[in-house]
């Protein structure tokens, strides 16, 4: 369970002031999958990044399972990334000196996975994604959607039981997209919590919940014409 | 993948980029070890050739003076022979030869010379200048006290540290060049003196001082011929300059209370200054390589830093602590200054033993400790300008590093 409790984020730009995100109460119950839409600027990638601990509120709390994250340390609230959390992000920030193989592994090497482990993992992933052919491959040598699962397979290197993604498909063609939403609605039925941060308004239809933000407030949330 | 793969790969992969800071601290280190190694040899030789100066200390009879000494008039004042046991059996550090002498006018085919009686390996030790005569060896370095292998001085054969072989014969003499060229000696030749005959084994270059119109014979046959048994005019002794510096002469004093310690001030005060400059040039070279490879560095792992903050921020979305990030870019550092370390101290041995025998007037040969020492400063350097620039990207707030908003 995520839950999210009068949420402030203000942004300094100089003498100016920026409010991302205002007064966001939210609960997002474990297994659940939604999407978080608004125009751009209004405060979809701020407020998925203070659900996963990486950015800390002016104001209000974050909880995680009850545990108020950012009354952790900083190298608790890793250990809370790395257990808890798998990111995807728009422009996959894959670790481009890395073959598609060593950037699957990274999270594993992060956890403290033996060597052997990590190898035997990795390979399950690669094949779950159909990246076998692709493994000592690099980034740049790499197509778009390929690139793209490689970041879906790093995500699920640790198992994680919430999914945060921003703008996962807004690179990708509509075909690689599909099969990217196919992917996450996947991992949604297996238990995970997704949030998904899009444009995409077909993608957010995918979603069991749609939450709705303008100028950093909360517009709307409620579930989708399918549920 | 551990954190050493990711290291490696980043460092292969950038390689144009870490070839900068690589330069810096190999440049750094070379630039130590080549100077310091040419420094080394250096100061050996000059040391040498200060040495050629002969003693930097006299011990002279109490109403003794130096112009006494220099003109070689000394034979009305004396003082015992056992004050050279004295100074072998103390605890005097510093005292590198003591060459215990006493001499008397001589008269040689009308012309008036200056016979001096020697122990000898000590009267040669003190003059490297007569090396080229082939008669003895040279000892270097502070502190090596010289030993006689004499009947007469087996009393201070405990108070020696290792015995020395080489002496010169009762009846054998060494001529300053001015008497050997006015007498048309040379070595080999026989020498009357005192209705006694010598046999010439060598004639000394020429020195420019008293020394070229000596004749020099064994210390206890001058002491008989000139009727002086167990006397002496003068000891002069070659001392460690910085023990000189410590209180060496008041030292002396305390020891032999009747009689004149005399400093040659000049001697000891070029040592000194060669000294002081050579620690300068030292100095100079650790701020070159603090300066040129700490700045190289330091903007090296800034600009690193600046590449990789996305790369720092999808990894701590993946859950890398402060701890992780940190370590990356030190162990990074540590392998930049081993590297540039290792090369240096190659690049700065090279270039010693290539140019160094022509600045140090002597052969140059590498220095392994220098080395070691030198690449330990070249890594403390890397790690010491990465760590701020490095700390800061462990520190960095992950939403901004990832670049996201």
């Amino acid at each position: 369970m995520i839950q999210l409790k009068s949420v402030r984020k203000e942004y300094r730009l100089g003498k100016n002031k920026v409010q991302a995100l205002s007064n966001i109460n939210l609960e997002i119950p474990d297994g659940d999958f939604v999407s978080v839409v608004g125009s751009s600027g209004c405060g979809k990638s701020t407020l998925l990044l203070a659900m996963g601990g990486m950015l800390t509120p002016t104001e209000g709390e974050v909880r995680v399972n009850g545990q108020s994250l950012y009354d952790l340390s900083a190298e608790n609230r890793a250990r809370v990334r790395r257990e808890q959390f798998g990111f995807v992000f728009q422009t996959f920030n894959l670790i481009p000196y890395l073959t598609a193989r060593e950037n699957i592994e990274v999270p594993l090497f992060l956890e403290g996975v033996s060597e052997k482990e990590q190898k035997q993992r990795t390979e399950v992933l690669l094949e779950r994604l159909d990246l076998s052919e692709r493994m000592d491959h690099k980034p740049f040598e790499m197509s778009v959607g390929q690139q793209q699962r490689v970041a879906l397979a790093r995500m699920l290197a640790n198992d994680p039981k919430t999914i945060l993604a921003d703008e996962p498909t807004a690179n990708l063609d509509p075909e690689t997209a599909e099969t990217v939403m196919g992917f996450l609605k996947d991992l949604n039925r297996e238990g995970r919590t997704v949030v998904l941060v899009t444009h995409s308004p077909e993608a957010a239809k995918l979603a069991r919940r749609v939450v709705r933000l303008k100028e950093g407030r909360l517009a709307s949330d409620g579930l989708t014409e399918s549920n | 993948m551990k954190t050493s793969d990711l290291v490696y790969r980043e460092i292969f992969e950038r390689k144009s980029q870490l070839a900068t800071a690589f330069l810096s601290v190999l440049l750094g280190v070379a630039v130590v070890v080549a100077v310091r190694t040419v420094l080394f040899y250096s100061e050996k030789a000059v040391a040498r050739e200060l040495d050629a100066l002969g003693a930097n200390i006299l011990i002279l009879p109490k109403s003794s003076n130096l112009q006494d000494y220099y003109s070689a008039d000394l034979q009305e004042e004396t003082f015992p022979e056992d004050y050279v046991a004295r100074l072998l059996k103390s605890d005097l550090k510093g005292l590198d030869n003591i060459s215990p002498k006493v001499s008397a006018p001589i008269t040689l085919r009308g012309r008036r010379f200056t016979l001096t009686g020697i122990y000898p390996k000590d009267e040669f030790k003190a003059k490297a200048s007569w090396q080229s005569a082939g008669v003895f060896g040279r000892p270097e370095g502070c502190g090596v006290v010289v030993n006689v292998d004499d009947p007469n001085m087996k009393k201070f054969d405990r108070a020696v540290k290792r015995k020395v072989i080489e002496t010169l014969e009762k009846t054998e003499a060494l001529l300053g060049s001015e008497v050997a060229l006015f007498l048309k000696t040379k070595a080999g030749e026989p020498l009357r003196l005192f209705d006694r005959d010598f046999k010439v084994v060598a004639v000394l270059p020429a020195t420019g001082t008293i020394d070229d119109s000596r004749v020099f014979i064994h210390l206890h046959v001058a002491q008989e011929l000139m009727n002086r048994k167990g006397v002496l005019n003068a000891i002069e002794i070659v001392g460690c300059c910085s023990s000189i510096n410590a209180g060496l002469v008041g030292k002396i004093n305390k020891l032999l209370p009747d009689a004149k310690v005399v400093t040659i001030t000049q001697i000891v005060d070029t040592q000194i200054k060669t000294n002081r400059l050579m620690a300068g040039l030292s100095w100079l070279t650790l701020v070159v390589i603090v300066l040129l490879g700490g700045a190289g560095i330091a903007n090296y792992t800034v600009a690193n830093v600046t590449e990789r903050t996305r790369e720092i921020g999808t990894l701590m979305a993946m859950g890398a602590g402060r701890k992780v990030i940190l370590r990356l870019f030190l162990l990074k550092a540590l392998l930049i200054g081993l590297a540039g370390g290792v090369c240096g101290s190659i690049l700065g041995s090279i270039v010693a033993m290539v140019f160094g025998p022509g600045i140090a007037g002597s052969g140059v040969l590498p220095m392994p400790g220098l080395c070691l020492l030198a690449t330990a400063l070249g890594i403390a350097v890397s790690l010491a300008a990465s760590y701020l620039p490095a700390y800061r990207a462990a520190r960095m707030d992950p939403s901004t590093a990832l670049r996201e908003l």
